[in-house]
């Protein structure tokens, strides 16, 4: 492997890899907020036991999203300085506007939300909470930003004097169409995150409880614990379910404006080489067999017209084919270094695949959380059954797989291009950074990683177990008393 | 003032303010096994010891992360404001950096999973992981800001009319003499720096054996850091670093004349005026260059390594905006999480049968 191929792989693990935590924290944060907002709303001590319970399951996540996104911080220059170059102008903006509004704002108010039992007034206590949400929020917002640049890339023009692209409206880059339709999509489908993960967590709790299993804290944890469980994990679902309608209405606006702004990588979402004669709609394959990589993929269950619509939003909208896309192209970039490549095909399994698996990886979650508000309506019996077990484990990992599978679709979609008709990956890589160090840094990557991973999982689990702590009143503290909470 | 000047002193500004920052929580980091011990177990003195370890930490438990987030902002501001910079350091100090990232992370995870097991072996490993990271971070952040100033090993190219630099070296050519002196200069200056933290956020015993190390490493940070900037200053020096130094060697005696006198609070402000100074002293010791070349290589000057000036108009506007508010929920933080604690003050943890 060259340089090249290590820098990217090397940049699919780390960035796939935090990504597993940003859409949980995302989603739990809101959620640990609903609860704690209940309990000064409505006093019920069970939403205190919940906001806590599910507060410490978010802060063990909490902490490997932001060691992981340190790297990704650092990694642009690192590994991309060509490409830091070209774009840095527009590019760095959101980023430094991320770590001011948003990413200051999470860590303060993690903190004052950690520290502060017994010593912030509940008013703000839960105000912190809030803050860390709106924080990972607009996180979100500037990343995206940036990243919807290099899907459609506006509000720049290229200066010859400086041999750069450069900002000329920056309300353009922060309004980018992409942008406007990507970040509801991914804010979404972080609250279904949010929303699976409370939902299996508390179904099994509900079951333990109920078998008297879950008893791990003197006098709670019986079934009297039922209720409580029932009423969050119906919670979770329902977030979870209009989360995903949220994700499917974004996501089919999103397949249009990519269609319009990136026609290539719709074309091979579907593995369609040649545009559909005129007058002829183009259909939409569920299942392929062999043959993505060569002109004749043979799909085995299509649906007529069904890409037609998804990419214009009409029956007979004309799709364009890759064939005829990349003859465009290679009229209109050949003659450019920043812009020439031998093909202007991305990988074709790889999108066909992972945009297949990202919607069923969503609609696998949306349909356990169909199941979960079956089962735990008023007159249902307790849902004892031996099945559960795998798919309250599959619930809320389907749909962060959802998330990979996305991201790796629309940036393998993207290729060639690192900022799509202005420059091709191949040209933003660090040239001052040989294979070794790469390699070096790759694999430490992964081994820290894996080893952090192993850990978090297990003290996540161990978490679950242990469930909620009793009740306790909250009270602010005199100087004299030991803090409610200290490392 | 220009606005390339105005975002080279907000760089300097960032720089300081991560430094008087996390350079106290590095401190601390490093004060662990000293001033918390290293006993295990259930014999008393082992748990009075943990008791301590305990008040150290959560004296930086509510601020390390965002104390961290400078770096991130200095990081993220240096790439809007000046990409090449940005591009040439990053891409130059690649396993430096790696480094450094890696004791930040085991380091951060450390605060993060240290409390939540209840487990001797647990937390055996988290603290050698906090400790290795306390040192080695600001040991590296130290080496490399100091080649930014000794001057970098890097060779011209342009993009359209603009010279920018491309780093030519490796990890070894950032491991020079000066620079190491740099990395432990900065290291034992937050070190310094922390016991004057503790000291002032703690009672008992354990802010008097702080009181009594940061006088002794007061002394050696003051010889360490008279010697780098002596040595930097024949090098690239001008009137005005000169001046800057003197101010940093002034604000360090003071530091270690007013711990003597018991004064906490202006011992930890004569710390953080030193940082303040020694980080003026390198940027003044940098203009008008971002990065010095090393012997007769080109520098990287901050004209060509800046942004396009509607770029900085923008970022500035951002920047006066945002900062006074980021500025006074973090003080706000600070002053919600004043109170001095003590090993009285820590709770036996609660036993969970897991």
């Amino acid at each position: 492997m060259d340089v090249l191929d290590l820098a990217r792989w090397q940049f699919a693990i780390t960035t796939v890899y935090h990504f597993f935590f940003v859409p949980i924290t995302i989603g739990m944060s809101a959620l640990v907020a609903w609860f704690h907002t209940r309990w000064l709303i409505k006093r019920n001590p069970e939403d205190m036991r919940l906001a806590k319970f599910f507060g410490k399951l978010f802060t063990i996540n909490f902490a490997l999203g932001l060691v992981t996104g340190i790297v990704q911080e650092f990694q642009f220059g690192m590994n991309w300085s060509s490409y830091s170059r070209f774009v840095g102008d527009i590019f760095g903006a959101p980023l430094a506007f991320e770590a001011l509004l948003a990413f200051f704002l999470e860590s303060t108010f993690l903190g004052l939300w950690i520290f502060g039992w017994g010593k912030l007034p509940e008013k703000l206590h839960v105000a912190s909470i809030w803050l860390v949400h709106i924080g990972t929020v607009l996180s979100a917002y500037f990343i995206l930003a940036a990243n919807s640049f290099m899907q459609n890339p506006v509000g720049y023009r290229f200066n010859p004097e400086t041999g750069r692209a450069e900002m000329a409206d920056f309300i353009a880059v922060l309004t980018n169409k992409v942008q406007l339709v990507t970040f509801p999509h991914v804010i979404t489908a972080s609250y279904m995150v949010g929303g699976a993960f409370v939902m299996a967590i508390a179904f099994h709790k509900m079951r333990q409880a109920h078998r008297g299993q879950a008893a791990t804290y003197d006098g709670v944890g019986g079934p009297d614990e039922v209720p409580m469980w029932r009423r969050s994990a119906r919670l979770g679902a329902v977030v979870t379910l209009i989360s995903a309608l949220a994700v499917v209405i974004t996501g089919d606006i999103q397949g249009k404006i990519m269609t319009e702004v990136q026609p290539m990588k719709m074309a091979a979402a579907e593995a369609l080489y040649d545009t559909p004669p005129d007058g002829e709609c183009a259909p939409f394959s569920v299942l392929t067999v062999a043959g993505l990589g060569g002109e004749n993929p043979q799909h085995i269950i299509e649906i007529p017209c069904l890409l037609s619509y998804l990419g214009t939003g009409a029956w007979d909208g004309q799709v364009q084919g890759m064939v005829e896309i990349e003859n465009e192209y290679r009229a209109k970039f050949a003659d450019n270094e920043l812009t020439q490549s031998d093909t202007y095909i991305p990988p074709i399994a790889m999108s066909y695949w992972n945009f297949r698996l990202m919607m069923g990886a969503g609609f696998l979650t949306a349909g356990i959380a169909l199941l979960v508000l079956w089962f735990t309506r008023k007159k249902a019996e307790m849902p004892l059954q031996g099945w559960w077990k795998p798919l309250l484990v599959l619930a809320p990992i389907s749909v962060v797989l959802g998330h990979s599978f996305g991201w790796i679709f629309t940036e393998i979609g993207r290729q060639p291009w690192v900022v799509f008709g202005e420059m091709t990956t191949a040209q933003g890589v660090s040239p001052s950074v040989g294979a070794t160090d790469v390699w070096i840094s790759m694999i430490v990557y992964t081994l820290l990683y894996g080893v952090l991973a192993v850990v978090e999982v297990k003290l996540f689990l161990d978490y679950i177990k242990k469930g909620a702590e009793p009740f306790e009143e909250p009270q602010l503290l005199e100087d004299d008393d030991k803090l409610a909470f200290s490392y | 003032m220009d606005l390339v000047t105005f975002w080279f002193i907000l760089l300097a500004v960032l720089w300081t303010g991560y430094l008087v920052l996390e350079g106290f929580d590095f401190g601390v980091g490093m004060l662990v096994p000293v001033l918390g011990g290293t006993k295990r177990g259930p014999a008393p003195e082992a748990q009075e010891q943990e008791k301590k370890r305990r008040v150290l930490l959560t004296t930086i438990g509510p601020h390390w992360d965002g104390n961290e987030v400078w770096l991130l902002t200095a990081g993220g501001a240096t790439f809007a404001a000046f990409p090449h910079w940005y591009a040439t350091m990053f891409s130059g100090m690649y396993l430096a950096l790696l480094l450094i990232l890696v004791a930040l992370i085991v380091r951060n995870m450390g605060f993060e999973y240290r409390y939540k097991r209840d487990s001797e072996s647990w937390r055996t490993r988290w603290d050698a992981a906090i400790i290795f990271g306390s040192i080695a971070a600001p040991l590296l952040v130290g080496t490399g800001l100091t080649n930014l100033v000794y001057g970098m090993p890097m060779e011209e190219h342009m993009s359209g009319q603009t010279a920018y630099t491309e780093f030519t070296g490796n990890l070894f050519s950032l491991l020079n003499p000066v620079s190491l002196l740099g990395g432990i200069t900065i290291t034992v200056l937050c070190l310094v720096h922390g016991a004057h933290f503790v000291a002032l956020k703690t009672e008992g015993a354990i802010r008097h054996e702080a009181r009594a190390l940061a006088t002794k490493a007061g002394v050696a940070a003051a010889v360490l850091a008279v010697l780098l900037l002596l040595w930097l200053g024949i090098m690239h020096g001008s009137i005005w670093s000169w001046i800057t130094t003197v101010l940093a060697a002034g604000a360090l005696l003071a530091a270690i004349f007013f711990n003597l006198k018991d004064a906490e609070g202006k011992a930890f402000v004569g710390t953080s005026l030193t940082i303040l100074f020694a980080v003026a002293t390198y940027f003044l010791m940098l203009f008008p260059n971002a990065i010095n070349g090393r012997g007769e290589d080109p520098a990287l000057t901050l004209e060509a390594a800046a942004s396009s000036p509607l770029t900085l108009k923008i970022m500035t506007g951002a920047a006066l905006v945002f900062t006074p508010i980021m500025l006074i929920y973090t003080v706000w933080s600070y002053w919600v999480f004043r109170k001095r604690i003590s090993t009285e003050h820590i709770a036996t943890p609660v036993e969970v049968n897991a």
